[in-house]
């Protein structure tokens, strides 16, 4: 931290929600430092960032939080509740507990760290950013995601990346079944590469060889009208 | 939308905290509920003997005093009433079979919300603390407790349609979320003599479970069935005499989570809900899985 940053400290149970969410609209500049005691899992909290600023939440956040989120750091010391990170454009959101449903769902740009487990949907119809989860996801994770990258440290539930596109997932435990249209493919070095840099970038420290690569065998890219009802 | 709320005291010395440690948590999921909102608090067993009937009589006025006097005099046995406004909890030694057909006849006015030993049971229109409010919840003692607060999505905003549902004695159940098959759950069950006092989902969701019990199943059977036989999105809470249990769809498409403390266990639909608990920075905090039965005992 240099001698420039600003750290500002609220309180939510002494100030509204939306007094916070206005300062960090409004009143802050790139470099500044936010705390926030006592989210206490409200909704909604430092959604729509757009400075790059570091936000500490310390507690457990309710829906939505950091979502929307452009150039922020936003690290949330505790759990989150569902839509974490939603459509984030760029920035880190980092949860140090466990994310629930939706985390990152259609997030289009971006770092979204989750050290605990993702509830089911982590990841749905992601557009770009890269998700670093420590621990397992749920089921229907990566469903319909288009591009970006998944890093599942644990296990991942039933029907993983159904209806994938572009966006590759890596996944070090089990995995209870794939989604349509999901496949294991072999592990490049290029790939290697991807999950040792995410890794670093999430702090975290696994052998990217234990990884195996998930992507969209492209079978559904195309109407294939002799399917009929296959699928 | 709806909240679920539940709370299992394990230290014995919180039961008598147990009504105000559990408002903040039902007014807490006030947004999801705005409409409704009800509550069912189980208690230390009455005598094996006897039966607690929670009675309502909407904007009928009762005279709760001669109500229980006139099933004393006119049935026998005894009969003690506890009033609070346009709930009554009666409690009488005589079997649901005798005081069932004669509240129905003589009060007609009145609807029975419980049977049992240990179940009291609340359920009344409006926000959920002008009801927390109307009915004292915070002055609440028991084991442990089910409550919801209601956004009504799929039937009319009435008291009857209110959380929770009832079936049999000592068993109630909480619902957030829509089931698509009630009515076939419904036809299923009127053939076999169950009888239905609304057209809310939810209550035939209970009477399901419940009937399964009645056949047989333990709880656990009877919700393992239940994942099935129940089609459509649902977390539900259940109690009965000395557990509380919990279950969500395969989608867990309705939320939950659960703290649980050396104190108690506590559930509802968000943890804004939860922040409130004594030490619930300690607590273990988890959401439950898609169709993983949770359940609870009063130890």
């Amino acid at each position: 931290m240099n001698s420039t940053t600003k750290i500002t400290p609220f309180d939510l149970t002494t100030v509204s929600l939306r007094e916070v969410n206005h300062y960090l609209h409004h009143q802050v500049s790139s470099g500044d430092q936010v705390d926030i005691l006592h989210p206490n899992g409200i909704h909604n909290l430092a959604v729509g960032l757009q400075e790059a600023i570091a936000v500490d939440i310390h507690g457990h956040t309710g829906y939505y939080a950091a979502g929307m989120n452009q150039q922020a750091s936003v690290t949330i010391h505790g759990n989150a509740g569902a839509g974490v990170a939603e459509n984030m454009m760029s920035g880190r959101v980092h949860v140090k507990g466990f994310a629930s449903v939706s985390a990152g769902a259609s997030a289009q740009g971006g770092l979204l760290v989750i050290n605990g487990d993702a509830g089911l949907r982590c990841g749905i119809s992601l557009k770009g950013a890269d998700i670093v989860v420590g621990g397992s996801v749920g089921s229907f994770s990566a469903f319909m995601a288009q591009a970006g990258r998944m890093v599942i440290c644990g296990d991942a539930g039933d029907a993983l990346g159904d209806s994938l596109y572009e966006a590759v997932l890596y996944v070090r435990g089990t995995i209870k079944s794939l989604g349509a249209d999901a496949q294991i493919e072999p592990m490049t070095e290029s790939d290697q590469a991807i999950v040792a840099n995410l890794l670093e970038q999430a702090g975290l420290s696994y052998d990217p060889t234990d990884f195996q690569r998930v992507a969209s065998a492209r079978q559904l890219y195309h109407w294939n009208a002799d399917a009929k009802q296959d699928y | 939308m709806c909240g679920i709320v539940g709370l299992l005291i394990k230290n014995p010395a919180l039961r008598d905290s147990l009504g105000a440690l559990t408002v903040p948590m039902l007014i807490g999921m006030a947004e999801r509920g705005p409409d409704s909102a009800g509550l069912a608090v189980f208690t230390q067993p009455i005598a094996e003997s006897d039966r607690k009937y929670s009675l309502y009589s909407g904007t009928t006025v009762v005279d709760w005093g001669q109500l229980a006097q006139a099933l004393h005099q006119q049935l026998g046995g005894t009969a003690q009433i506890h009033t609070q406004g346009n709930h009554g909890i009666l409690s009488a030694s005589l079997s649901p079979a005798v005081v069932k057909p004669w509240i129905h006849e003589h009060y007609p006015a009145v609807h029975i919300l419980s049977t049992g030993r240990t179940i009291d049971l609340y359920k009344d229109e409006g926000q959920p603390a002008a009801v927390a409010e109307r009915y004292g919840f915070s002055r609440l003692k028991g084991t442990h407790v089910v409550a919801h607060t209601r956004m009504a999505t799929e039937s009319a905003v009435t008291p009857a349609h209110a959380h929770p549902f009832t079936a049999g004695e000592d068993f109630c159940l909480v619902h957030n979320g829509s089931l698509s098959n009630p009515y076939s759950i419904r036809r299923m069950l009127e053939p076999r003599g169950i009888h239905f006092d609304t057209d809310n989902d939810t209550e035939a969701a209970c009477r399901y479970l419940e009937w399964r019990m009645q056949e047989g199943d333990d709880l656990k059977s009877a919700l393992q069935k239940g994942f099935e036989e129940l089609d459509g999105f649902f977390t539900f809470l259940m109690g009965t005499q000395d557990t509380l249990a919990l279950v969500r769809d395969a989608f867990a498409c309705k939320p939950a989570i659960v703290a649980e403390t050396d104190d108690y266990v506590a559930i509802a639909s968000e943890f804004r809900s939860l922040a409130h608990l004594p030490d619930i920075d300690h607590a273990t905090l988890y959401e439950p899985a898609p169709e993983e039965m949770y359940v609870w005992t009063v130890s």
